[in-house]
């Protein structure tokens, strides 16, 4: 079957991409100039540190620990478990596994993205749509202009102004904290979902403005690129077809016209995961949410370089995993490809 | 005109139908050969040549941008020259502490901008903060451009094994986010300068914020290097060069890069304006410019939990980052679309 | 069959022919200036019968169907003139008005079958969405009578055609879907831009012959547009050939082949390669380009590429002048055949072997 090879070569590069990632995290940790113990403990005694670096297994050859990080089971040299056992390692500081925290930040984070993306195709779409169809009036230079200017907003300032203006002045939303949603009782059992309580804590309540910040930039590049390609294919042939047939503008504009000018809005929207990701650690910071920016902030300044290490090494995987998804969703979105692909 | 008409001239069948179709093309406006084929043609057509007449004399928008991005240059570079009358940046004035403009406390007199929650001149803070947010983000774009450039035009034009390596080499680094990656670099670096520095000289914030922003965009800017390289180095041109036998490097070095450099000015603009955001997330996020040394980021950072009592300490510079990034912006479109207006008329 | 019959509108007034259009002209307002696609276009077609527009690219030709259709985009497109169908005036009618028209009385086939259906969506549907657009059926009767539209172009196993994409069909049964999508609702008047020019010559005939077989089974008007004077000799009973955005000439089939007026058709047709000419025989081309259409040249549009030019023919535009037999009528001084015309003609070789080398139309393209 071509299509099972296809699906077999992309999980291959997906598995090398994150090996080297993994390798890269790794070696940046372990290559750090100076000794990691002193970092952790600046003030304790030689054989403090001998003995923390005998624990954290640093006293043995670089590869070795390699080895030992990933935990592939059958050249592993010793009886602890690796990434491949779930082992993200351990915090330094209060020896606590990393996934005690991630199991409390990643739903959060997880779901601050997912509304922001949901929310950003919401709105950019229609509007893309509009801007295209009306291409060249006034509608579209004032859609496509107000676009630009929220382009130039950064995360922090549109985060700032909200938190100022709605949260602040008008006193609508709450400018800090998190209530659970429905992801975090997955996560963790112990915590359960606000999203059915009364208003006042509500994790909607908590949500809209970070989301509102991470969505605005993500509309004006959607929409922008939406508008572009939509307007090449209002251009072909089979929209002139469709007119003729006497389909309405409306269903010309979104049955046919719609699908195959998404393909790239798809692929950016996939790509655009990291940058809302990245986004979302500064609006978690600034909204006092305590998601995985958050978190990462926490392990800089505290120096827990294996926690870190393992939050960037889950976040490039959730990044990997969803462009290898997005490049599934292509096929279903041109049956073109569908051939082109699998006899590729 | 020869009244015979050339031999290799078919004048029908599909043949001559495609010959006649060209003819057209060659000799009819654009506008009735688009009009031929394309419902909403005007439409596009009206719509891009006022882009291509805006590329070809600059627009009010663009003077407004080159003449803020002047004034901001002018504004930091002169200020840190000490050219300007400005107070130090980094004096406190105990009595006008946290006052200002919209502030709840009022204005601050002598201050015309008025003092961040140390009472230090906001109009100093900005000018020599803005001294540190460009000279970080276009030492970073420089970076980028340098290692991202050489990287980018070896993988597009030998293409093989070395652009397998290079752009898996990408990949890598950019599945993991941006702000995370600069995040960790800057923590990385940050630890091993101060625990390699013994005496307690650390090496200056800012090197270590140009080089880990400059670290990010390496893979973003090779990779779109890469893609105009090998555009580049299939065109006729370049393998005429080659069928003559000039050395590969001579023909990178003298026929590819002079065309990929154009395209990466513009990148560039628009480049220096996401490392501005860079720096300024970075620094509320407490790993920027160091204070007492103002960046944007950091007055922001510093002070963005007196937001609900003195606003503009935290106002101010978000609206220079916002204008400036708004010019950046700008400006790098108006260079791409007068790039595109000169290669569609090769 | 299924088919809804296709109803003979009540044509009230008979004497009124279906399609009358009278001075259309459509011109486009571009950054260049205004661009004279269709410049006094008129004709009149009645039911059954096909009327063939000749022209080269950029005769004007496929913005005159469109323009008759009313498909142009608003914006940026001047439009005046009278277009009367079934004895309704259309020229003026809105989008949404000419909604009820499109696909239900009035269709189009276009060039290219390639990229006239969409890519993304089943044949079947592409069918079936004007059926349900304009007849008031539900969906399985309108994929029953899908189905039946596929088999009448002779398109096999149409119940698994209607579940495949475009891509996966070839470009003869690409078109064959297209008329399909055409005829789906029965219409009055087919309009073919160039149906069969991005087609296997072997496969051309078999789609103008399935055509001319719709046609005599429905009843219906066709007006095929073509640039190859070949495709509508046998086919069409009407010619207009039309340059620079107008007609220049117009005549019956029959008369059009055997007495031409016109130096420009003279041209069309023997540039057509003829069996009896011995091989190698040099093609006769049309030198030159067509006219400029933002600005157009004083006089005959033709001038400039004509073998018959005359001084005159670069001052004076000639008007539609009555040609010998009914019906025929054509734009020029010095026509083909006539006296006046074989002295021009004489009058230039002799010029042309005298600048010995210098070309005929030379003559001409000095002033152009």
């Amino acid at each position: 079957m071509a299509a099972a090879r296809l699906i077999g070569r992309r999980f291959l590069q997906l598995a090398v991409v994150l090996l080297l990632v993994t390798f890269f995290t790794f070696s940046l940790v372990r290559l750090l100039p100076g000794d990691p113990a002193k970092t952790i403990i600046p003030f304790g005694t030689e054989q403090q540190r001998a003995q923390l670096n005998q624990d954290l297994g640093l006293d043995k050859p670089f590869l070795q620990q390699y080895v030992n990080y990933l935990g592939v089971p059958i050249i592993r040299s010793d009886g602890t478990s690796g990434l491949l056992q779930g082992n993200l390692g351990r915090l330094y500081a209060t020896n606590q596994p990393v996934t005690d925290s991630l199991k409390q930040s990643l739903p959060i984070s997880l779901q601050l993205v997912l509304y922001a993306q949901v929310l950003a195709l919401v709105i950019a779409i229609p509007l893309g749509v509009l801007a295209a169809y009306r291409s060249g009036t006034r509608t579209d230079r004032t859609i496509n202009t107000t676009a630009f200017a929220f382009l130039a907003i950064p995360n922090f300032v549109l985060a700032l102004v909200l938190s100022y203006f709605v949260g602040a002045r008008l006193q609508w939303l709450p400018t800090a904290g998190y209530q659970p949603g429905w992801l975090d009782p997955l996560f963790d059992s112990s915590r359960s979902s606000t999203i059915f309580s009364g208003w006042s804590n509500n994790h909607i309540r908590y949500m809209i403005l970070p989301v509102i910040t991470l969505a605005v930039g993500q509309v004006a590049i959607y929409m922008r690129l939406l508008r572009s390609d939509m307007i090449a294919t209002l251009q072909e042939n089979f929209i002139t077809m469709a007119k003729a047939k006497g389909v309405p503008n409306r269903r010309i504009l979104f049955r046919h016209a719609l699908r195959p000018s998404s393909l790239t809005l798809l692929t950016v929207a996939g790509l655009n995961i990291g940058t809302l990701i990245g986004g979302a650690i500064v609006v978690e910071v600034i909204f006092g949410i305590p998601g995985m920016g958050t978190q990462i902030g926490t392990a800089i300044f505290a120096r827990e370089y294996v926690e870190l290490q393992s939050y960037i090494l889950v976040i490039a995987f959730i990044f990997v995993m969803i462009n290898f998804i997005v490049d599934f969703l292509y096929i279903v979105l041109d049956p073109r490809i569908r051939r082109a692909r699998a006899t590729a | 005109m020869p009244a015979q008409p050339p031999d290799d001239m078919p004048a029908d069948g599909p043949e001559g139908a495609r010959d006649l179709d060209r003819y057209a093309e060659d000799s009819l406006e654009s506008g009735l050969a688009v009009a031929q084929g394309s419902l909403y043609f005007s439409a596009v057509e009206v719509g891009g040549e006022g882009q291509k007449r805006r590329g070809r004399k600059l627009g009010i928008g663009a003077w407004l941008a080159i003449g803020w991005m002047v004034f901001i240059v002018l504004f930091s570079v002169l200020a840190q020259l000490g050219v300007l009358p400005l107070k130090s940046p980094t004096e406190s004035f105990a009595s006008c502490a946290r006052l200002g403009p919209f502030a709840k406390e009022g204005t601050a007199p002598g201050h015309i901008l008025g003092c961040d929650s140390n009472g230090r001149d906001m109009i100093a803070r900005l000018a020599y903060g803005g001294w540190s947010s460009l000279f970080v983000a276009t030492g970073a774009v420089l970076f980028g451009l340098i290692f991202g450039g050489v990287l980018g035009m070896l993988a597009g034009f030998f293409g093989g094994k070395v652009d397998v390596v290079l752009t898996s080499l990408f990949n890598v680094f950019l599945a993991i986010p941006a702000v995370v990656l600069a995040l960790a670099l800057v923590a990385f670096l940050q630890g091993a300068s101060s625990s390699s520095g013994s005496g307690g000289t650390t090496v200056d914030a800012k090197f270590l914020l140009i080089l880990a922003i400059g670290i990010v965009s390496v893979p973003l800017l090779g990779r779109i290097t890469r893609a105009s390289a090998l555009t580049w180095s299939q065109r006729e041109f370049v393998l005429a060069a080659r069928a003559q036998g000039a050395k590969p490097m001579r023909i990178m070095i003298r026929e590819v890069l002079p065309n990929v450099v154009p395209a990466m000015m513009s990148i560039a603009l628009l480049a220096i304006a996401i490392a501005i955001v860079a720096e300024g997330t970075l620094s509320i996020l407490g790993v920027g410019v160091k204070p007492p040394t103002p960046s944007w980021g950091n007055i922001i950072g510093l002070d963005r939990g007196k937001i609900k009592e003195s606003p503009h300490i935290v106002f101010l510079p978000a609206l220079l980052i916002f204008l400036t990034v708004l010019s950046l912006n700008f400006l790098g479109d108006v260079v791409r679309a007068r790039l595109d207006v000169r290669e569609s008329a090769v | 069959m299924t088919m809804p019959a296709p109803t003979p509108t009540a044509t009230a007034g008979s004497t009124e022919p279906m399609l009358q259009v009278t001075d259309l002209k459509t011109h486009f307002d571009t950054p260049r200036g205004i661009v004279r696609a269709v410049d006094g276009v008129s004709f009149t077609l009645d039911r059954g019968k096909t009327l063939g527009v000749v022209g080269e690219s950029g005769s004007g030709k496929t913005v005159l169907s469109r323009s008759i259709m009313g498909l142009l985009p608003k914006r940026g497109t001047i439009r005046e003139g009278s277009v009367r169908f079934d004895g309704t005036e259309i020229a003026d009618l809105s989008a949404k008005a000419m909604r009820e028209y499109w696909g239900a009385r009035l269709s189009m086939i276009f060039q290219d079958p390639m990229t006239s259906l969409n890519p993304v969506m089943k044949i079947g549907r592409q069918i079936t969405e004007s059926i349900r657009q304009h007849l008031d059926v539900d969906k399985k009767y309108a994929n029953e009578l899908a189905e039946n539209l596929l088999r009448s172009v002779r398109i096999p196993e149409p119940e698994r055609r209607m579940k495949e994409y475009p891509h996966q069909l070839s470009g003869g049964m690409r078109q064959r879907v297209c008329i399909a999508v055409a005829l789906a609702c029965g219409p009055a008047l087919l309009f073919a831009d160039e149906p069969t020019t991005a087609l296997d010559v072997t496969v051309q005939a078999q789609v103008l012959d399935l055509m001319a077989q719709q046609q005599r089974e429905r009843f219906m008007a066709i007006v095929l547009i073509t640039h190859d004077l070949g495709v509508v000799a046998g086919r069409a009973d009407e010619i207009a050939v039309m340059y620079a955005g107008r007609i220049v000439e117009k005549a019956p089939a029959g008369v059009l082949f055997s007495d031409m007026k016109m130096p420009y058709t003279e041209a069309l047709l023997s540039s057509i390669p003829k069996l009896e000419q011995p091989s190698h025989t040099r093609l006769a081309t049309i030198p030159g380009r067509p006219p400029n259409l933002v600005n157009p040249p004083k006089g005959c549009k033709f001038a400039s590429r004509c073998a018959y030019v005359q001084d005159r023919c670069l001052e004076e535009d000639p008007p539609l002048l009555p040609g010998p037999q009914p019906g025929h009528e054509y734009r020029c001084w010095f026509p083909v055949g006539t006296p006046e015309g074989i002295e021009a003609l004489a009058r230039n070789r002799a010029k042309s072997a005298a600048a010995a080398g210098s070309t005929v139309p030379g003559a001409a393209s000095g002033t152009a």
